[in-house]
């Protein structure tokens, strides 16, 4: 590819067009895969108002949502925000399909619309691509085609049975939107497997076969009942972290167009999951490209001076981490932890220390930093990004310490960034970016199917960490309203076995 | 890579999901409507920002509480602490941990959005109706628009519908049998192929008579028949008055403090966004009496005082004298509102009843009284106004009469007065 240097040179403060915008992007491309080796889906830029931005903000981020009131609350608060000037708008929004749609505001400047390319269309792009979460648990390919489906199939469901049904429906599926979601693939379950199995089983019984076992004494009748119980659990699917799924196949009362509503609702939820776990590497993935191609635009002439120095202005404001004490702290910044976590790698790669040798034995000075990222960006989520990553001299460079609070007492500091407290703090933070742990643990566990159905669910409870009371009752009673029957949800001791709490919903009058 | 410019989209794709948003939060949103239009004027609402309650808007999900539970938060920025340093626990329990937070970003139990002015007013005169308006309008309106009314056996040619009357008689001429065209133009060709030989001639002649039977029956029963023939119907429909003039009666004498005129200018404004909203256009009248009624413009019917006695059947006559020179009743529906603290001169009383009930009422649409007290409310029984109108009203005139003291009681009685709910307004009239 030809570079042009002179044809296009982005001055600080320009107005942008089509024209600088095509060749903009060619410019970012030569940098990006031709240098970096990233590997992207085909692009399309759109560019909107900020009007229609606060519209892609109420639907959650996809260009295509069926119509529910949530997102008419969240529009109006966003609307609110920005017009009594709370809060700005975001430069872009880019959407994991094939092709990648990156929304662009009009109101950007060039050099800005230079940085959101990169950083959207190249970086968040590569990662959407090529992580493996991503690609198990999403079709970039199909997801705009089915939320076309999604919205008109709910569209027609609202002609045809009122919007007040579909609306209750859908509020109930919100709520367990979040437990609408499978961790681990699911095993699929033939009637060919099933019969195989099950010879299987027999002759594997036949070749054992032992009179003896027959004498013991006092192994008869009543034993059959827990395994009959495990025999329903096992058929029912049970335990099912997946509840909406549970719902879908298995609710007795809910009507065909019921269940595809609440599969719309589950695939949107398992579609949005991969992004929850990678929010920090995704965003220092893209923060990482956009900075290595605007410097690359600078050497090269592309970017003016002031240019850069306009990018550099929102770059490090979006980089910003602010102290534990400052008033403006509010956790972590994804932004800058991720982008400094790239940076370190690529330090570990190329300027190696004698302590990074023996942290990072397989990468430290392999001269290959954007191979490692590349890797790393391909492979890991964000809880074992960092468990594998965080490397003593980001510790120190950041000054981390672990807190511990019981609830009650005082708070104590654990760990801070000394030899002894490395290894406790990354394990520590890898934790609190894990959203398994972050997210409640309920499975649905049995039915009661000989007495009243029932529906009996159960939340291992890790460090005491139980459930808001006034949240669990209200999404029980909409689970109720889907099972159709009564539901209690256990609160279990993960390790003592302990039952602490229990929450019941009754199933509304039908 | 691909450019697409959506600038120009249709705009508000939310709208819909909006809708649907406000219709959730109807009761709170009302509640807030009514809350904020009792500190500001309403007409000069410029989007009202509202606060509501966020009970029924709550998405709830299943998460950890924040309140109990051993965790351990990683924390940037240390400056001085070591293992094992207490730090004490921040006031507001649980610590500021930055892993947590609420599920989606969404603890506050209050919410502030933005009405637009046109939501605003609509919520604010929701259910209010103005009251016997169709009879009225049919009564007197003296335009007609045709409108398509369904069809008729009868009619001019130019209203035929040709479509309706080939269907009967399609319809008709299939359950009746009639021979198409295709059949007899079929036996015609058979005919004229057929030979001379001995079986052709009796085949001949068996199709002949076939032809001539279906020539006769497809003579007898016609193409067309009047039965099948409809005309377009179309009906006469009153075309509504869309002008409506609202009048203003006040009495500007002494007795009358700021206080009063507040209330009463309120209630006007009131009465003009509700007229404004169900018509094109609205006039309004000011008419202000003390011994003697003039016509004035907005400014001096509420900021000027004027002395003098207090004589109401002034301002009937120069009411009257306004609706005759310049609308005339079939144009125009009209409403009059008085307010008045219930001073009258004895001797008028009897005579401004009388015009009333014989020349005001019969061209108002409504008539809405309005006596206006001091804040305190110092009560000396019904005035003599107050009881010569209650007569009227128990008459059975469209007149409705109503007390006001303070501020916060105007909107209370403008819904009663134009309440939906029949019962509740007629039951407020007594």
């Amino acid at each position: 590819m030809s570079v042009t240097t002179d044809t296009l040179r982005i001055k600080a403060g320009a107005d942008w067009d089509f024209t600088q915008l095509q060749s903009a992007h060619d410019e970012i491309e030569a940098v990006a895969l031709g240098e970096m080796g990233l590997d992207i889906y085909r692009t399309q830029i759109e560019v909107i108002t900020a009007e229609q931005m606060l519209d892609a903000y109420s639907s959650i981020g996809l260009p295509l949502m069926y119509r529910h009131w949530s997102f008419g609350k969240r529009f109006a608060r966003d609307e609110s925000l920005y017009r009594h000037g709370l809060r700005s708008l975001a430069y872009e929004i880019v959407i994991n399909s094939d092709p990648c749609i990156v929304y662009i505001m009009e109101e950007n400047t060039m050099a800005m619309q230079t940085l959101v390319l990169a950083h959207a269309a190249f970086g968040h792009n590569h990662f959407f691509k090529n992580n493996n979460l991503f690609r198990q648990w999403t079709d970039a390919g199909g997801i705009l085609a089915y939320m076309e489906f999604a919205k008109s199939y709910i569209a027609r469901c609202e002609e045809k049975y009122g919007e007040a049904a579909v609306e209750r429906l859908l509020d109930a599926a919100h709520a367990l939107m979040s437990q609408g979601v499978s961790r681990y693939p699911r095993r699929n379950f033939s009637l060919e497997d099933e019969e195989k199995r099950a010879a299987e089983r027999r002759a594997e019984q036949q070749r054992t076969f032992n009179d003896l076992w027959r004498t013991l004494p006092g192994q008869r009748g009543p034993a059959r009942r827990p395994t009959d119980a495990a025999e329903r659990r096992r058929l029912l699917g049970l335990p099912e972290e997946n509840l909406l799924y549970f719902l879908e196949k298995k609710a007795p009362l809910l009507k065909p167009w019921q269940r595809e509503v609440l599969r719309i609702v589950r695939h949107i939820g398992q579609y949005f999951y991969p992004q929850k776990q990678t929010k920090m590497m995704n965003e220092g993935c893209a923060t990482y490209v956009h900075y290595k191609v605007m410097n690359r635009l600078h050497e090269r002439g592309v970017l003016d001076d002031g240019a850069m120095l306009e990018f550099l202005h929102s770059h490090t404001s979006v980089v910003f981490q602010p102290d534990f004490d400052d008033r403006r702290y509010g956790g972590l910044n994804p932004y800058a932890l991720g982008f400094a976590m790239m940076q370190d790698i690529e330090r570990i790669a190329e300027r190696p220390s004698e302590e990074d040798r023996i942290w990072f034995p397989e990468i430290a000075g392999s001269g290959d930093a954007i191979g490692h990222l590349r890797e790393a960006w391909a492979n890991y989520r964000d809880e074992s990004f960092i468990r594998q990553f965080l490397s003593p001299a980001l510790i120190r460079k950041l000054r981390l310490f672990s807190v511990f609070d019981d609830g009650q007492s005082d708070l104590t500091v654990r760990a801070i960034h000394n030899e002894r407290g490395y290894r406790q703090i990354r394990g520590a933070l890898a934790d609190s970016f894990d959203v398994v742990r972050q997210e409640p643990e309920i499975e649905i566990v049995d039915v009661d199917l000989d007495g009243d159905r029932r529906l009996l669910l159960q939340h291992r409870v890790h460090s005491g960490m139980v459930l808001d009371q006034g949240d669990a009752e209200l999404v029980l009673q909409h689970l109720a309203t889907l099972w159709g029957y009564d539901v209690r949800l256990a609160e279990v001791d993960a390790i003592s076995e302990r039952v602490l709490r229990t929450h019941d919903a009754g199933a509304p009058s039908r | 890579m691909n450019i697409i410019d959506r600038r120009l989209n249709p705009q508000g794709k939310s709208l819909a999901n909006r809708q649907r948003f406000i219709r959730r939060a109807r009761k709170q949103i009302l509640d807030a409507v009514r809350e904020a239009s009792a500190k500001n004027g309403i007409a000069d609402a410029e989007g009202e920002r509202i606060r509501i309650r966020g009970d029924s808007l709550r998405e709830p999900q299943l998460h950890h509480t924040a309140r109990a539970g051993r965790r351990t938060h990683v924390v940037p920025g240390n400056k001085d602490f070591i293992e094992g340093d207490t730090i004490p626990r921040p006031p507001s329990g649980g610590g500021r941990g930055g892993s947590e937070g609420s599920p989606d970003g969404d603890s506050e139990d209050d919410f502030h959005f933005v009405l637009s002015q046109e939501e605003f007013i609509d919520l604010f005169l929701e259910d209010l109706e103005l009251p016997d308006l169709l009879r009225r309008q049919i009564t007197t309106a003296e335009e007609f628009t045709p409108s398509r009314a369904g069809y008729t056996t009868s009619g001019s040619a130019s209203n035929l519908n040709l479509v309706r009357t080939m269907r009967n008689s399609l319809s008709r001429r299939i359950a009746l049998h009639r021979p198409r065209g295709a059949e007899l133009s079929a036996i015609e060709a058979e005919i004229a192929a057929l030979g001379e030989c001995e079986a052709d001639a009796e085949r001949r002649r068996e199709l002949t008579a076939e032809l001539e039977r279906l020539t006769r029956r497809s003579r007898r029963i016609p193409f067309i028949d009047p039965i099948d023939i409809r005309f377009n119907r179309f009906q006469n429909i009153p075309r509504p008055a869309t002008s409506a003039v609202m009048f203003c009666l006040m009495d500007v004498s002494g007795s009358m403090t700021a206080h009063m005129k507040d209330l009463a200018k309120r209630f006007y404004k009131l009465l003009y966004l509700f007229l404004s909203r169900r018509y094109r256009n609205v006039e309004v009248v000011f008419i202000r009496h003390t011994h003697v009624a003039h016509e004035v413009d907005e400014q001096t019917f509420f900021h000027s005082t004027e002395s003098g006695g207090t004589i109401v059947s002034t301002a009937f006559e120069e009411m009257q004298r306004i609706l005759v020179s310049r609308f005339p009743r079939e144009q125009w529906n009209v409403y009059a509102a008085q307010a008045s603290d219930g001073d009258n001169m004895p001797a008028d009383n009897a005579y401004a009843v009388s015009l009333l009930e014989t020349a005001i009422l019969p061209s108002c649409q409504y008539f809405a009284y309005l006596e206006v007290g001091a804040e305190e409310g110092r009560y000396g029984g019904p005035t003599e106004l107050w009881r010569a109108y209650q007569r009227v009203a128990q008459s059975g005139h469209a007149i409705a009469i109503r007390k006001v003291n303070h501020r916060s009681q105007i909107y209370p009685v403008f819904r009663q007065l134009f309440s939906r709910d029949r019962s509740t307004r007629e039951e407020a009239g007594q």
